[in-house]
C-alpha cells in the first residue's frame, strides 16, 4: 500500500550555471535566468510505502507531517533556493535538483517504519518532477 | 492498457480502536479520533488493466464499471456514517487504507468474469491525502 501526502512551500530561485557564459545562460534558461530571480508556489507530494499496520495505517500521518515540516518545509518555505539552502550550493536550482535534494533531506532524517517511495514536486501546475527513491530506509 | 473511472462519495467516520483509551486513540489518529465523527468528500479512482477487445475496442465497458462502482461503493457508502452503517467498519477502523482495501475486495469480487483485471484503487480522503492499493498483502 502507498500513501501520498501533499505539502506546499513558496520559494525563489534563479537558474544559472558558472560553467556557461552570461549569454549562454540567458539562451539556455530564458526568463528563469533573470539575475534578480523569481519565485514559485511549489507543491510537494511525498509517497510512503509499506504494509498496513495494526492501527490500519501505512504511516502515522502526524509523524510524517512533522518530519516533512521540520526537515523540508521549514528549510525551504519563503527562502531563496540559491542562497538559503546549503544542500543546493554548487548546483543549479532546477526543480530536478530540488527534488533530489528534498529526497535526500528526508532520507537522512527518516525514522518511520514505512519506506520513502517517491518525491514529486510541481514547480507550477504545468511542470512536475518525480523521483522514485530506491534507497531502503529503516 | 489502463482504464480509470472516478467516483465520489461523502461519508463520516471515526478512527479509533475501542480497545484503546481516548488518550491513546488521539495519540494514534489525531483529530480523526474525535468520538462524534467527522466527514470527507472521498474521491475514488478505479483502474482496470487489459487489452482492448478486438470487437468493441474497449478494455472494459465503462457503463458496467460505473454500475459496479455505484452498487458496491457509492450506494452503500455515500452519505453514511461508515462505523455505524457500513460493515466491516463496525469492527475494522475505517482509515483511508482500510476503506481502500474494502473497496478493492468488493470490486474484485465483481470483476472475476472479465479478462480485464483490477489494477489499482486510489482513494483520496482530501486533495492532500490519498492511498494507492493494488491488492498486495
Amino acid at each position: 500500500m502507498r500513501l501520498s501526502r501533499r505539502y506546499r512551500f513558496a520559494a525563489s530561485h534563479r537558474l544559472n550555471t558558472d560553467a556557461l557564459t552570461a549569454e549562454e545562460n540567458a539562451a539556455l534558461y530564458g526568463k528563469c535566468n533573470n539575475p534578480f530571480g523569481h519565485g514559485h508556489d511549489y507543491v510537494v507530494d511525498v509517497t510512503v510505502e509499506g504494509p498496513v499496520d495494526a492501527s490500519g495505517q501505512v504511516v502515522d500521518r502526524q509523524a510524517l507531517d512533522w518530519l516533512v515540516r521540520e526537515h523540508v518545509l521549514a528549510r525551504l518555505d519563503h527562502r531563496n533556493l540559491n542562497c538559503d539552502v546549503p544542500e543546493l550550493r554548487g548546483q543549479v536550482a532546477t526543480t530536478e535538483n530540488l527534488a533530489s535534494t528534498v529526497a535526500a533531506m528526508l532520507t537522512v532524517r527518516w525514522d518511520l517504519p514505512a519506506r520513502l517511495a517517491r518525491v514529486r514536486i510541481s514547480e507550477t501546475t504545468r511542470n512536475t518532477f518525480e523521483l522514485e527513491t530506491e534507497l531502503e530506509t529503516k | 492498457m489502463l482504464l480509470t473511472r472516478k467516483a465520489e462519495f461523502s461519508a463520516s467516520h471515526v478512527c479509533a480502536n475501542p480497545a484503546l483509551t481516548p488518550v491513546q486513540n488521539h495519540a494514534l489518529y489525531g483529530a480523526n479520533a474525535n468520538p462524534n465523527g467527522h466527514g470527507h468528500n472521498f474521491v475514488l479512482e478505479v483502474t482496470i488493466e487489459g487489452d482492448p477487445d478486438p470487437v468493441t475496442g474497449m478494455v472494459f465497458d465503462l457503463r458496467e464499471l460505473k454500475e459496479i462502482i455505484n452498487q458496491e461503493v457509492v450506494d452503500p457508502m455515500d452519505h453514511r456514517f461508515l462505523n455505524y452503517e457500513v460493515p466491516p467498519f463496525d469492527r475494522v477502523v475505517p482509515t483511508t487504507e482500510n476503506i481502500a482495501i474494502e473497496i478493492w475486495n468488493r470490486l474484485q469480487g465483481r470483476l472475476t468474469a472479465s479478462p480485464a483485471r483490477l489494477k489499482n484503487v486510489r482513494l483520496f480522503e482530501t486533495a492532500d491525502l490519498y492511498v494507492d492499493y493494488g491488492g498486495e498483502a
